[in-house]
């Protein structure tokens, strides 16, 4: 099992979801998190007093796939999420030991 | 005899006023971080209680008793609003040291004392601005109780005290009637916001910058709450500058007219500022320009002409525009330009009507420069702007040192740190969490202070 980690740009935090419904991933975790990558931050203006946000506002997805599924997120999220411009996001897999789903008690893939 | 259209026009600009004061606590409090909102709106609500309580105890009176003397003070006549009820403001309005409103008829005592106390509560609100996030709030509400009582009764006197207000005998201060200076300020301009400019900068010279200042960013956490109390501060300024009037008739239509005008020019003035020194329009510079606006017609709203208005207005939004970058320039933490706006602002207001006066509009006015008259009105200007000044400068620098090595002024590193809502309130401005039901994380119990709960409490009986 893999954990499919994806940051994407908050706007298009829909079309990934799509993109992940239509291969068949049944859920994911998604939050509003904040950083930077080249893309860096941008700068802000109050009362003529520069302020640079280094911090830019992004979507942080996350989704728990057995191993065949787990390649095909990676690219159902790359190809909705990617603009082409800079600051559009990362994704990174990594591996999964156990999955337990807390109602059944279920482990491993059955609970995915 | 009373006037019941301009006794009702004085009452409902008396509450028009008085919602100004929570307006300056959301324009104020949404330019502050979140972590120190609550402490922003209530350094303003205090003031609607403590000033409302002093007021009545003996502010109203050492305002606008009888002059004991050189037009510095009111006397002890209307101490606890003695001798007030049944009075008439304004019988005497005729000749050439009558009070700046017209008409045999007048308005009770006790409704100009109402309509004056809104202004007593703003001023050391405006204050509050220049020294956000830092300093412990019972050492700020004991600030305002003395800075109202030996800065604001007095000046207010000054300005707001006509000779014959109540009676043909009556005697007031020194910089509004023509026997002594006769400098004009309509509705605060010098009392009000010279007033509050100067003691802000006063209170951010003695306390010092807030920690991280320059380094950290420190941007505004809600700019739809700054741009709505800057409409409220709108909304109640009709009052502040056409309720001024003190009657129901021309006069106040004309401040009302004038106080639309220069408001809009204003916000226009500050945002071309804005649009060619940094290439975009702010909301927050809309705002402030609105109250930059305001604040400079405030002392000229009747005795100025729309177009004069107009010129004040624009040029008090391009002024205070380019003033609020001098803190930087000198290195001192103004946090949210008291002194940029409101200082410069007033300034620009009483100074101008030198230049914009004019008597088609108000007879009690004088021509200024521009309208044919000499440099003699722009001199009282300054002789009257620069007095309180000077007066509220010197004044609250002594003040603040004495609160600061007494019980001292403020807050600690770590309380700035952490935010000064959780510090002195106990409290957070917002609660978006959604952890544990909406209450954020952690558990309750009932106040140390409550009657145990009985252990069948909840049960079924």
């Amino acid at each position: 099992m893999k954990l499919v980690t994806a940051i994407v740009k908050p706007f298009v935090l829909e079309d990934v979801k799509g993109a992940l419904e239509q291969i068949g991933v049944l859920g994911m975790t998604v939050s509003e998190v904040q950083g930077y990558g080249r893309q860096k931050g941008h700068t802000e203006v109050y009362r003529g007093a520069e302020y640079s946000v280094d911090f830019v506002p992004k979507v942080r997805v996350e989704v728990v796939a057995d191993d065949v599924l787990a390649d095909k997120v990676v690219d159902a999220v790359v190809e909705a999420a990617r603009t082409g411009k800079i600051g559009d996001g990362k994704v990174w897999v990594t591996p999964v030991e156990n999955v337990v789903r807390v109602r059944t008690g279920e482990r491993g893939t059955d609970a995915i | 005899m009373l006037n019941s259209g301009s006794t009702t026009w004085v009452l409902v600009s008396a509450a028009l006023v008085m919602l100004m004061t929570p307006g300056l606590a959301f324009f104020y409090g949404g330019m502050v971080r979140s972590k120190s909102v609550l402490n922003m709106l209530m350094m303003n609500f205090i003031a609607l209680a403590v000033v409302g309580v002093l007021w009545v105890l003996y502010g109203f009176s050492l305002a606008f008793g009888d002059d004991i003397g050189s037009g510095l003070l009111g006397n002890v006549d209307y101490v606890g609003f003695g001798n007030t009820v049944g009075r008439v403001v304004g019988f005497a309005g005729t000749g050439e040291n009558a009070v700046p409103w017209p008409g045999p008829d007048g308005i009770p005592l006790l409704a100009f004392a109402m309509f004056q106390l809104m202004f007593a509560v703003i001023t050391p609100a405006l204050i509050s601005g220049a020294i956000a996030d830092r300093v412990k709030f019972w050492s700020w509400t004991i600030f305002v109780v003395i800075w109202a009582t030996v800065v604001y009764f007095p000046v207010a006197h000054w300005v707001f005290s006509f000779d014959g207000f109540v009676a043909a005998d009556a005697v007031g201060g020194w910089i509004a009637n023509a026997t002594k200076l006769g400098a004009l300020d309509f509705a605060g301009g010098t009392a009000v916001h010279i007033n509050a400019g100067a003691a802000g900068l006063a209170l951010v010279l003695v306390l010092g910058k807030r920690r991280g200042w320059g380094k950290e960013p420190m941007r505004p956490h809600n700019l739809p709450f700054v741009l709505l109390g800057a409409a409220l501060l709108w909304f109640g300024w009709f009052g502040f500058n056409a309720g001024s009037a003190l009657a129901a008739g021309d006069l106040a239509a004309v401040a009302f007219a004038n106080t639309m005008v220069a408001t809009s020019a204003a916000v226009l003035g500050w945002l071309i500022v804005e649009q060619i020194r940094d290439g975009k329009p702010t909301t927050l510079g809309a705002a402030s320009g609105a109250v930059a606006g305001l604040v400079a017609i405030t002392p000229a709203a009747g005795y100025v002409g729309p177009l004069g208005a107009m010129a004040i207005g624009v040029i008090a939004g391009i002024l205070c525009a380019l003033a609020v970058a001098l803190k930087y320039r000198f290195g001192y933490d103004d946090s949210l330009d008291v002194v940029g706006v409101h200082l410069v602002g007033g300034l620009v207001g009483t100074l101008l009507i030198g230049f914009f006066g004019t008597t088609s509009v108000n007879s009690l006015s004088v021509d200024g420069l521009f309208y044919g008259g000499g440099l003699t009105q722009l001199g009282k200007q300054a002789t009257a702007a620069f007095a309180v000044l000077g007066y509220s400068f010197v004044v609250t620098v002594i003040l603040a040192l004495i609160i600061k090595y007494t019980i001292g002024f403020r807050v600690t590193d770590e309380a700035e740190m952490t935010g000064i809502d959780e510090t002195e309130h106990a409290e957070t401005g917002y609660d978006f969490s959604t952890l544990g039901g909406s209450t954020g994380l952690g558990s309750s119990r009932p106040p140390a202070h409550a009657a145990p709960v009985p252990v069948t409490a909840g049960k079924e009986s």
